[in-house]
């Protein structure tokens, strides 16, 4: 039996083998979206650059070479040019996919499962704890997401890991109100009635049956969110708050630029380039995503 | 002494200071063992009734029994009292598998030997084994009731509620649902308290039969009483001429 054959299987062996069936079919579905395939190649191209940095990166992007700077794109070993240090913007570039990706990946972990936990939490008990954790989440959704993560990391100290933790606790509003709407579609639903009917208490309900209703949603959401969360990093770099000099963080690099903007256009542009691509990266895989992962159109 | 007593039952509920009275003070009672059909058209409080006894209904008045004892909703309730829904595609989780779905009673009672008793399960609905795995979107209406049929039977309850089992079902599979219903309470000894609008479903099912209307009770028949038409309200009766051509055969 080969693997396809394995995996489309209509009568599955095991859960194993019936999730990793559905995944397959998923990933079927995702395969026919063009541009989604184009958003994926971006974040996998992304991925291999801050994994291979060392490798891939032609400089040293630490090291300042004064005599060469502000060497314009297609110079003769530097060919995105060099910034006002000297230093090779390609390899500054890759290595700031390193940081980029884990302050993604960071987020990506923390904001979306408290927006979660809140947003099914209250939809399921309703009441005052929906009012309370709703007012909670208003509350938060009422600031400027920067603004905030501004004033956060103005109190815990300008660094990666501080610009990381403000801006997950800025962004998970939006996952607590869309689990909230996915949860009080479900709570009455049947199935819920059926297994609550078996003695289930609310962690296993909430936990086992109306998380994995709310987790597309989610992670469409997720998915679409990372442009935005790239660019309040990169927002927070540059204006000094998030990470610091020399790191070659790509909000950094702009802010650095910016001095330049007119005669060194390149020096600005060419990070900014970067966000902008990645950002599309994350835009286009989130539409895709919606189409396969929604539980209306999944599934028929 | 009867398993089900409902005691001048009524259930009121509350929205946005207007009360809508869905039952109104029903009594019956239901021996072990029987099947007690409740028939009644739409918005009669037949289901509210189910519902009430599950807990997920505001009782206002009156009392439920359950083999004597006052109704408490905690685990050993409903080790005794399981339902079974209206609607298959609603009634199991979409993103579960049949295994799942089948070995949460058994993981929320701490019951051991979940792999032999899901088995079982299946075949007991007469569902193939292999169909363990799969996803409720890879099973049709009728075979979906079976899996819902046979969540409810995992925890081994005496009583079994039963909403309209099979009025979301096509004709054919509807009396292979209810040939299945009935095998399975000869064979377990099981006491059905069930919902229709359909009196031809009940005349097959039920020993005995309560006639709804406005959450109300109307009339009490046995089976003799329906098959002879010895109805004594005009209600009974005309909902009985509704679906007699389908009773004769």
């Amino acid at each position: 039996m080969t693997l396809t054959e394995w995996l489309r299987d209509p009568n599955p062996a095991s859960r194993r083998q019936a999730r990793l069936g559905q995944a397959w079919l998923a990933w079927l579905r995702l395969k026919r979206n063009p541009l989604a395939m184009a958003g994926l190649a971006i974040i996998v191209l992304l991925l291999v650059l801050a994994a291979f940095a060392p490798v891939l990166a032609t400089h040293d992007p630490i090291a300042q070479n004064l005599q060469n700077r502000l060497q314009p794109p297609g110079s003769p070993g530097h060919w995105l040019g060099t910034d006002d240090f000297g230093r090779d913007i390609w390899s500054r570039i890759v290595y700031g996919a390193r940081i980029t990706l884990s302050v993604i990946a960071l987020v990506a972990v923390t904001a979306p499962v408290l927006g979660l936990i809140i947003g099914t939490v209250a939809g399921y008990f309703g009441g005052w704890v929906d009012a309370v954790l709703m007012r909670v989440t208003d509350i938060f959704l009422a600031f400027p997401r920067l603004i905030l993560a501004l004033a956060l990391v103005a109190v815990l100290g300008p660094g990666i890991e501080n610009a990381v933790l403000a801006i997950a606790l800025t962004a998970w509003p939006p996952y607590a109100r869309v689990a909230r709407a996915e949860t009080l579609t479900v709570r009455n639903s049947d199935y819920i009635a059926a297994v609550r009917l078996q003695g289930a208490g609310p962690v296993r309900i909430i936990w086992g049956h109306i998380m994995p209703m709310c987790l597309p949603s989610v992670i469409i959401r997720v998915t679409l969110d990372m442009a935005g969360v790239i660019l309040i990093a990169a927002g927070l770099g540059f204006l000094g708050l998030g990470a610091q000099p020399p790191l070659s963080e790509w909000g950094l690099m702009i802010s650095a630029g910016r001095k330049y903007l007119f005669e060194q256009w390149w020096v600005a542009t060419m990070p900014g380039l970067a966000i902008f691509i990645v950002s599309l990266g994350f835009n286009l895989l989130g539409d895709g995503l919606r189409d396969v992962l929604d539980p209306r159109s999944a599934g028929k | 002494m009867a398993l089900i007593e409902i005691d001048n039952l009524s259930v009121t509920f509350t929205a946005q200071g207007r009360h809508v009275r869905a039952v109104e003070g029903v009594s019956l009672s239901v021996p072990a063992r029987e099947s007690y059909g409740l028939v009644g058209e739409s918005g009669s409080g037949k289901s509210t009734i189910l519902r009430a006894i599950c807990g997920l209904a505001p009782v206002s008045a009156g009392t439920i029994r359950i083999g004597g004892e006052v109704l408490r909703h905690d685990k050993a309730f409903v080790r005794r009292v399981q339902m079974v829904f209206q609607d298959p595609y609603a009634s199991l989780h979409p993103r579960h598998t049949l295994d799942r779905t089948l070995s949460e009673p058994l993981a929320i009672h701490g019951l051991g030997d979940a792999d032999r008793r899901v088995m079982q399960a299946l075949e007991a609905v007469g569902l193939p084994t292999s169909f363990r795995f799969r996803y409720p979107h890879q099973l049709s209406g009728g075979q979906r009731q079976r899996v819902a049929i046979a969540r409810a039977l995992m925890l081994e309850p005496e009583i079994v509620l039963l909403d309209e089992p099979t009025s979301a079902l096509d004709a054919s599979v509807q009396a292979e649902v209810l040939n299945l219903l009935s095998r399975l309470r000869d064979e377990r000894g099981l006491t059905f308290l069930m919902v229709s609008h359909d009196l031809a479903v009940i005349d097959h099912m039920c020993d005995r039969v309560l006639v709804m209307q406005h959450g109300r009770a109307v009339e009490e028949l046995t089976r003799d009483a329906l098959a002879g038409a010895q109805m004594k309200t005009d209600y009974a009766r005309s909902l009985f001429e509704a679906s007699a051509d389908r009773m004769m055969g």
